[in-house]
């Protein structure tokens, strides 16, 4: 039970609002002393495995100059020009079309998107683009709700395409956990069962766009918008 | 021989961010000067020689990172970014082809993925085929850098410049996801799991079906919202909760147990401040001004996918 102090000091460190960095460090070295380990060696893990998960940071960070550099020359605002011109378009309906594009193509094995590449200079220009161009200026907190809702789109698109249809990083852990356990499964039945949690993915997104274009309405309407364009 | 490693992408990404360490330790103005500096520097080894220096030395490096983020150190400039009239003069000027570099990134990785990946002149291969995917998203950052310096005409510094801008928008927390990685390492080493999955197996009555499947799916949920990622959970909860109970006892069948399961953890994963790359870097990414902004909208998602998933694998998982 003593082992589980980790846990205990992440969930009591984000709870008191501790620097993050810090708690996740506290909670790695109280279990490696609890498990045993000197402190030496407690450092040395977090450097090899800090090491070894570059990759992680590694695209985030790539992706940095490139983005600021559109961004300075306008890209969010001709993302925004370009959505006002499509008259459907609403700030739902750009996230819902998103996060089915991520789906189908991760399902494909390609992985286009992500939050730095394609959430912040592209999706969240358009969807609030879309927003403005039926109900004028938006308050900050919808167009907060907006981008929270993005980030969203891209996570539930990433995660809930990735089972489905090609079989790829995930399906293969599965296979080897269960081999190993001694249980044959092929790469097919897994894939394929992850296809219905596809679609109850997609319907809960296409609730939660609903919910935000309403919100959007709703909250445009109680502060009238200067500026009407 | 490979031409394209990640590792060639970690000493790019290492060059620019002691680049932007440099930019910083220049600015007077910077109201941080200093500890920013030191926090990108320091970051900028661990990408340009992670794998020469020892991991000891490293993870002292990253007891320093840690203590210039709590002691509030690392900062970024106010003011920042260009003027909005600027941006739209621009965006008048260049209309569409600035969405071409943009494009580009994921043009460029669906074409490594696919075709890139077998090109080679005998043993000299293009792309390193092992990290194909990671690989050609690099590559395409790559290719859309010189592109959008083409189409810009902007001098090279501009680049470094504003993505600096960026980096220092999302602060410390861009780090945060390898940190989370390495406790979910040392909590594996620790036997953290193991624990976890006894506790949840003595405490509940599994003998009933439909408990066993709670058990599994609530618990895949659970351990990944303390280990932030679902595949750190699996195995643990799978082999202490899923392979024993469901398949063992109740006889279920494993394939739909497990794929099903993974779900379930990916639902914990939107539920998490340790899932940080999803949901930390993204809230600061966006300019949201709550950090838990992102978790809050995905609360509802999560909650649904995860009632599907447990009715799913209940009606399923006995039956086929």
């Amino acid at each position: 039970m003593i082992k589980l102090i980790g846990i205990l000091i992440v969930a009591a460190g984000f709870a008191l609002r501790f620097n993050t960095l810090l708690v996740v460090m506290a909670a790695g070295i109280a279990t490696g002393l609890v498990a045993g380990m000197s402190f030496n060696e407690i450092m040395e893990l977090f450097g090899t495995y800090f090491v070894q998960n570059r990759n992680v940071t590694l695209l985030v960070i790539l992706m940095l100059p490139v983005v600021g550099l559109l961004e300075r020359y306008g890209l969010r605002e001709r993302a925004e020009t370009l959505i006002r011109r499509v008259r459907s378009a609403t700030a739902g309906r750009v996230l819902l079309f998103y996060t089915a594009v991520r789906q189908v193509s991760i399902a494909l094995g390609i992985n286009i998107g992500g939050h730095a590449a394609m959430v912040r200079p592209l999706v969240t220009p358009m969807a609030e683009g879309a927003a403005r161009a039926r109900h004028g200026e938006l308050p900050d907190q919808t167009s907060q709700a907006i981008r929270a809702n993005a980030a969203a789109a891209e996570n539930v698109g990433n995660f809930f395409g990735e089972d489905t249809i090609f079989a790829v990083g995930a399906i293969y852990l599965i296979k080897g956990v269960l081999d190993t356990s001694g249980h044959k499964v092929s790469v097919w039945a897994l894939s394929l069962w992850g296809i219905p949690t596809a679609l109850v993915a997609f319907g809960a997104m296409w609730w939660r766009v609903r919910v935000l274009d309403r919100r959007i309405e709703r909250e445009t309407a109680a502060a009238p918008a200067e500026g009407e364009r | 021989m490979k031409l394209l490693t990640l590792d060639l992408f970690y000493l790019i990404a290492g060059t620019f961010l002691l680049l932007a360490a440099g930019r910083i330790a220049l600015d007077r103005a910077h109201p941080k000067r200093w500890g920013s500096a030191f926090f990108w520097g320091l970051l900028a080894l661990t990408f340009l020689a992670g794998k020469a220096l020892p991991p000891t030395l490293i993870g002292y490096f990253l007891l320093a990172l840690v203590g210039l983020a709590a002691a509030k150190q690392v900062g970024e400039k106010p003011e920042a970014g260009s003027p909005l009239a600027e941006r739209v003069a621009s965006a008048a000027r260049l209309r569409n082809r600035l969405f071409v570099p943009a494009l580009l990134i994921p043009a460029t990785a669906i074409l490594g993925t696919l075709a890139l990946s077998r090109l080679h002149l005998g043993d000299l291969w293009l792309i390193d085929s092992a990290s194909i995917t990671v690989t050609s998203v690099c590559l395409g950052a790559a290719v859309a850098v010189v592109a959008g310096l083409r189409m810009t005409g902007a001098p090279l510094p501009t680049p470094v410049a504003e993505g600096s801008r960026l980096l220092q928008t999302i602060g410390w927390a861009i780090i945060l996801p390898q940190f989370l990685a390495a406790l979910g390492g040392i909590f594996a080493k620790a036997g953290v799991g193991a624990v976890v999955a006894d506790v949840v197996a003595n405490a509940l009555p599994t003998q009933y079906p439909f408990v066993a499947v709670l058990a599994y799916c609530v618990g895949m949920a659970l351990f990944t919202i303390c280990m932030g990622n679902a595949f750190a959970a699996f195995p643990v909860i799978t082999l202490g909760i899923g392979l024993p109970f469901i398949v063992g006892l109740h006889g279920g069948n494993p394939a739909i147990m497990a794929a099903i399961g993974m779900l379930c953890g990916y639902c914990g994963t939107l539920l998490t401040p340790m899932a940080a790359n999803f949901n930390v870097v993204p809230a600061m990414l966006l300019e949201l001004r709550d950090k838990n902004a992102v978790i809050k909208a995905q609360v509802p998602i999560a909650l649904t996918i995860l009632a599907a998933n447990i009715a799913l694998m209940y009606f399923c998982v006995y039956r086929f």
